[in-house]
């Protein structure tokens, strides 16, 4: 086989069909990597189709914070929330957003770990998500409690009224696992980001980029010393995250296991919160690459072979979802309670079935599509499932909240949510701050990470 | 600040086999510049990450020990709240708190850590004063030999560089 470089510095090598590639075996050289990645973000003229996207997504943000300062304003009652169903969308954005912004992580410092080196060309877009997702699902409990100048209250520090923090409550540790989640992958997302900024900054096409991309770079030379010394960093990093990343959505898990409500008693919830978190993260990232691809042209660092992977690993996910969904659903049929069995009978026949029955659809039966190899090749499909999963999630993120709420051991306490206007504004307001936060990092920052990635071209090209 | 030679290479196995060669003459390499990680490179040169994982360690175990003292006196001392007959100190649930914390205070210790062992940041250093110095972070691999102190002696080192393999051949600070 031969590799011959075009002027694109692409490659066509030998007999292997381009979608049987990762990247690496079509791209030749360090320089090609280069050039892929940071060309768009040093050209000018390529950004028309992202001006517009920037503009409806920022008109999306301003609907996201009007919401919110009216809520601020006015208080959680322009929520569907009622005096039994206390929690309501803001909850289950919470959880949603903080599910998806586990993959960021995972793909980051499992895979690498693992030594799954397909990763490269993707985990700097999925830890971008990350840090986007997580920030947004901090937001929503201080949404929810309508309140944002009290919650500080859940720091232990010394106070004129002497109180403390309730170190029990499942939601301090929600508190510490957001916070202390968002600060890291901050640190892990920049510290493997320094070297692909020095290599903006010495391809800098103006003095203001330079400096720019300089002052982020802090000054990295790519000496061999220092990188022996990142790299311990990076990699404890790497496995430090891995525990993080499993404890924070454990804790979101326990936000409701650690209760006595009908349906709030899973001592399943923490691994399932996880795999689901994991779920609904990877159908994020695949969404993300397909536009990433698409808008920077990146089809030859982000083959189909990554989509394929992708949705082999939704695939799984989707089908331990259904396990633990089986789970659930035979444990409160067989603990022989009443309050459960009810319960199990709201969630199939209740006033929410729809929704409930959607949500197995979306999350367990389209996935199984994924069996099959046309469906893992196919941009359309890839996109369309991912799409039904993150819809699937946030039907479960919802239903679990209302489903246990609406149905108490008490018939008196039955009652309905609503959800009104703002409700589904601050929805589709923090989408859209997501995509406006994310468009940004996509025209300042290198989606791939080229460093990482120019190591595997070498292993390629030499093995 | 030193002055050195610096010699340029296409291939990461050039370099290495360059610095081999330039022990064996007793020359002091200095340091190498690399556009991706070259593995046992960083080793091979004297780096060593010691303090990077004292650090994580120290100020993960510390913060974590710190984070359990607060919820002890808290729950225990200062804020005594019967919540259903349990135990004040009800240290099952401590441990949540100490180890997020302790995670994320291990990241930034570490951080600073690397940052001090590297010298980093640092804007401005004699390096960037190389022409070669741009490609070492794109696409070019980059040896700096201590410069000997005699004409005689860099031209021999020079000699060597190019036997080795080396693109391109200059002399700077580091």
């Amino acid at each position: 086989m031969t590799i011959v470089a075009d002027s694109t510095g692409f490659s066509n090598r030998g007999t292997a069909r381009p979608d049987e590639d990762w990247r690496f075996t079509r791209v030749n050289s360090s320089e090609a990597v280069n050039v892929l990645v940071t060309g768009p973000l040093l050209d000018r003229e390529r950004w028309r189709r992202w001006w517009i996207a920037l503009v409806a997504s920022a008109l999306l943000t301003v609907v996201f914070f009007g919401a919110m300062f009216y809520l601020f304003v006015e208080g959680i009652g322009i929520f569907g929330n009622n005096s039994i169903v206390v929690w309501g969308f803001p909850i289950a954005n919470y959880v949603w957003w903080i599910g998806i912004g586990n993959a960021g992580t995972l793909i980051s410092s499992m895979l690498l770990l693992t030594h799954q080196r397909w990763r490269a060309a993707i985990n700097r877009l999925a830890e971008a998500m990350t840090l986007i997702a997580v920030a947004i699902a901090g937001l929503m409990p201080i949404v929810h409690m309508g309140r944002p100048l009290y919650f500080y209250w859940l720091a232990p520090y010394p106070n004129t009224m002497g109180l403390w923090p309730q170190w029990r409550s499942a939601l301090v540790w929600d508190f510490w696992a957001i916070l202390s989640y968002l600060c890291f992958s901050i640190i892990f997302w920049y510290t493997g980001l320094i070297p692909d900024l020095a290599t903006l900054r010495d391809r800098a096409t103006t003095h203001a980029k330079r400096v720019a991309y300089g002052a982020l770079a802090l000054g990295w030379r790519n000496s061999a010393r220092h990188r022996h010394i990142y790299q311990t960093y990076y990699r404890t990093m790497a496995a430090l995250a891995v525990p993080l990343v499993c404890s924070v959505h454990s804790i979101v898990g326990l936000d409701f296991a650690a209760s006595l409500m009908p349906g709030w008693q899973e001592t399943i919830f923490p691994p399932y919160f996880v795999v689901g978190a994991m779920y609904s993260g990877f159908a994020m990232v695949a969404v993300l690459c397909v536009a990433v691809r698409w808008g920077l042209r990146l089809e030859a660092l982000i083959t189909m072979r990554h989509f394929d992977m992708m949705a082999k690993i939704m695939l799984m996910a989707g089908t331990v979802m259904l396990l633990s969904y089986a789970t659930e659903w035979f444990s409160g049929w067989y603990s022989g309670r009443g309050a459960d069995r009810r319960f199990l009978a709201f969630s199939f026949a209740g006033a929410y079935a729809p929704f409930y029955w959607t949500m197995i659809f979306c999350n367990c039966l389209a996935v199984q599509a994924f069996w099959f190899r046309a469906a893992r090749r196919s941009l359309p499909a890839i996109i369309a499932i991912s799409v039904l999963i993150n819809i699937g999630m946030w039907l479960e993120r919802i239903l679990i909240v209302l489903n246990t709420l609406s149905h108490h051991y008490v018939v008196s306490m039955w009652r309905l949510f609503y959800p009104t206007l703002w409700d589904w504004l601050i929805l589709a307001g923090s989408l859209g701050f997501f995509a406006f936060l994310y468009l940004l990092f996509v025209r300042f920052f290198p989606v791939v990470s080229m460093h990482e990635v120019r190591q595997l071209v070498h292993e390629e090209t030499a093995g | 600040m030193k002055t050195v030679v610096f010699a340029e290479f296409e291939h990461e196995e050039a370099l290495v086999n360059a610095i081999g060669q330039l022990r064996e003459r007793d020359y002091h390499v200095l340091d190498a510049f690399t556009p991706y990680e070259v593995e046992g490179l960083g080793a091979l040169l004297g780096a060593s990450p010691f303090r990077v994982r004292a650090a994580m360690l120290v100020g993960g175990l510390g913060t974590a020990a710190l984070c359990w003292f607060i919820e002890w006196y808290s729950a225990a001392i200062a804020f005594p709240f019967d919540s259903g007959a349990r135990p004040h100190n009800s240290w099952p649930v401590f441990p949540l708190f100490p180890f997020e914390f302790g995670v994320l205070m291990a990241g930034v210790f570490g951080f600073a850590a690397m940052l001090w062992s590297t010298g980093l940041p640092r804007l401005n250093h004699p390096f960037f004063d190389t022409p070669l110095s741009g490609r070492a972070s794109q696409d070019r691999f980059l040896l700096a030999v201590a410069a000997p102190p005699t004409t005689r002696a860099r031209d021999a080192l020079a000699g060597l560089l190019a036997a080795t393999g080396a693109a391109t051949i200059g002399e700077g600070e580091l």
